[in-house]
């Protein structure tokens, strides 16, 4: 660290930036040491670190919290790319816990069990950026006015099934035209039935995009998924349980990388999709009991 | 041309083609955009046909690691390593200038780069991500005022190479900016900022480029 008094750490533009570098890329959860070095070689652009991937977490039940710092730890020791980890929604503690250990990035994390059912984290309080999950426009910038630096559609966590995940950036992405296409005077009214701040609402108006970097996740669990949520105007990729639970990690991993980077180009898309094995076998959403959606949680 | 301090108006890339963003993961959206508002005529590399017909390249922040890999898996690197021996300009900005440099300190396993500045690059030089910071920079290439300049779990230039010449240092001697010819490499991200000043000196060096000055010496 330096020690130059005229240095400044942890404003927005610095935690909003990290985000802005790792758009066009694949973040990958990995549960240990050896799957981050997969995902690393494979070309992720950074890892989640977790002690259970969102599917496990879904069979296995129970309240869901931060990882062990040994395993987080490990994972940091383990590669040079981006390590983010997860804290529970409000759980503010775990957000101190995880920024001590070093982490890039926290994910504030519907896919674990919510430590406060009113409110999130005070993320201005923090040098380490974070980003949060949202199923709206609303709710993505809520998150921003609390300080998050990066916003990911939610999707449907641990089923493999990306029909949520594509609801979500369809959602937001078409709340965003809806607001470009208003006039002054209508914003007022649009902040309030979007339950979020009016100055954000009217940025978002103005510039046509989230003044975060936005990225997708939940759900997706193949090459063409990924490039889809490309397509669909996402910045990047997040990819849970699909690389891990599937056949050939490696590979696999490999070619969503390739895909998100050439989601435009259907015959790459097709080159990296052959012989991948098995993807993970997912659940579909419509069968998942409505408690029992991560989705849900957050607001 | 390496240090001249020329007028910083505004340049156009001349007849020899767009100049080219890499854009296989990254921030190149900003850049392309840095650029177009400069003038200039602007595509987008991800593929070997593109990167044979541009006259100056930039390579956006980003993994590294990502984009060398992938570049390599598309051969977009062979042609880009040629063209740069050719002489074409190329300016990197944080994996840009990893890209870049001759040799890699820390790398990921089997981290290569396409190279050409003669220095070391260390990755994640200051740290994690609660170290990045910004910091006013003075480039006396450029002149006055200094840069706001934005570092993002940023590389520094831990060896200068006898072909290389130091833009830019921080206060403890850290070389943060880098020269050799018509390759450029900053540590930080001037397209985050609305200083395009690095952008202007690089579009000279293309201007110059296209002009045959450095095309024809070399097959």
């Amino acid at each position: 660290m330096s020690e130059s008094t005229t240095h400044q750490f942890g404003s927005s533009r610095v935690k909003r930036g990290l985000a802005e570098m790792l758009k066009g890329g694949v973040i990958m959860d990995v549960v240990t040491a050896a799957q981050a070095r997969i995902a690393e070689d494979a070309g992720a652009v950074a890892v989640m670190a977790l002690e259970r991937v969102p599917a496990d977490i879904r069979s296995q039940g129970g309240v869901a919290r931060m990882s062990d710092p040994d395993l987080i730890e490990a994972i940091i020791a383990e590669v040079s790319i981006p390590v983010m980890a997860k804290a529970r929604i409000g759980h503010f503690v775990e957000a101190q816990v995880l920024q001590s250990l070093g982490v890039d990035y926290i994910d504030e994390s519907e896919v674990l069990s919510p430590a406060d059912y009113v409110n999130h984290i005070d993320k201005w309080d923090y040098t380490v950026p974070f980003v949060c999950g949202a199923t709206n426009l609303g709710e993505a910038l809520r998150r921003i006015n609390e300080g998050a630096a990066m916003v990911r559609s939610k999707g449907e966590a641990g089923t493999g099934d990306v029909s949520e995940a594509t609801k979500h950036i369809r959602k937001i992405k078409s709340e965003i035209a809806a607001l470009s296409s208003m006039s002054k005077d209508e914003l007022y009214v649009a902040a309030k039935e979007l339950q979020a701040p009016y100055d954000l609402v009217v940025e978002v108006a103005e510039t046509g995009k989230l003044p975060v970097v936005l990225f997708t996740a939940g759900g997706v669990a193949t090459p063409a998924d990924a490039a889809m949520m490309m397509q669909l105007g996402a910045d990047g990729v997040f990819v849970g349980s699909g690389i891990f639970k599937s056949g050939n990690p490696e590979k696999r991993a490999a070619a969503v990388v390739k895909a998100t980077t050439f989601y435009d180009d259907p015959s790459v898309i097709a080159e990296v999709s052959r012989g991948l094995g098995e993807a993970m076998v997912g659940i579909n959403v419509a069968d998942v009991p409505a408690p029992h959606r991560l989705a849900e949680r957050g607001w | 041309m390496a240090g001249s301090p020329q007028g910083h108006q505004e340049v156009a890339a001349g007849g020899g083609g767009p100049v080219g963003v890499l854009a296989l993961q990254g921030d190149f959206r900003e850049h392309v955009s840095v650029l177009r508002g400069l003038g200039a005529e602007v595509v987008t590399v991800r593929r070997p046909e593109e990167a044979a017909a541009i006259s100056g390249l930039v390579i956006p922040g980003g993994e590294s690691s990502v984009m060398d890999k992938l570049s390599r898996a598309f051969g977009v690197a062979e042609v880009l390593k040629r063209r740069i021996a050719e002489g074409m300009p190329v300016y990197g900005t944080c994996a840009g200038l990893i890209m870049l440099a001759d040799r890699i300190v820390d790398g990921i396993r089997g981290q290569e780069s396409l190279g050409g500045l003669d220095v070391a690059v260390r990755r994640n030089a200051f740290g994690g991500q609660t170290e990045s910071f910004e910091a006013e920079l003075s480039v006396p290439v450029l002149g006055d005022p200094p840069m706001h300049a934005i570092f993002i779990r940023a590389p520094v230039v831990a060896e200068l190479g006898p072909g290389a010449t130091a833009l830019a240092t921080l206060d403890d001697g850290t070389v943060v900016a880098v020269e050799q010819g018509n390759l450029l490499g900053t540590s930080f991200h001037p397209e985050m900022t609305a200083d395009y000043r690095f952008h202007q000196y690089f579009l000279q060096k293309v201007a110059g480029f296209d002009n045959g000055t450095a095309r024809s010496s070399r097959p």
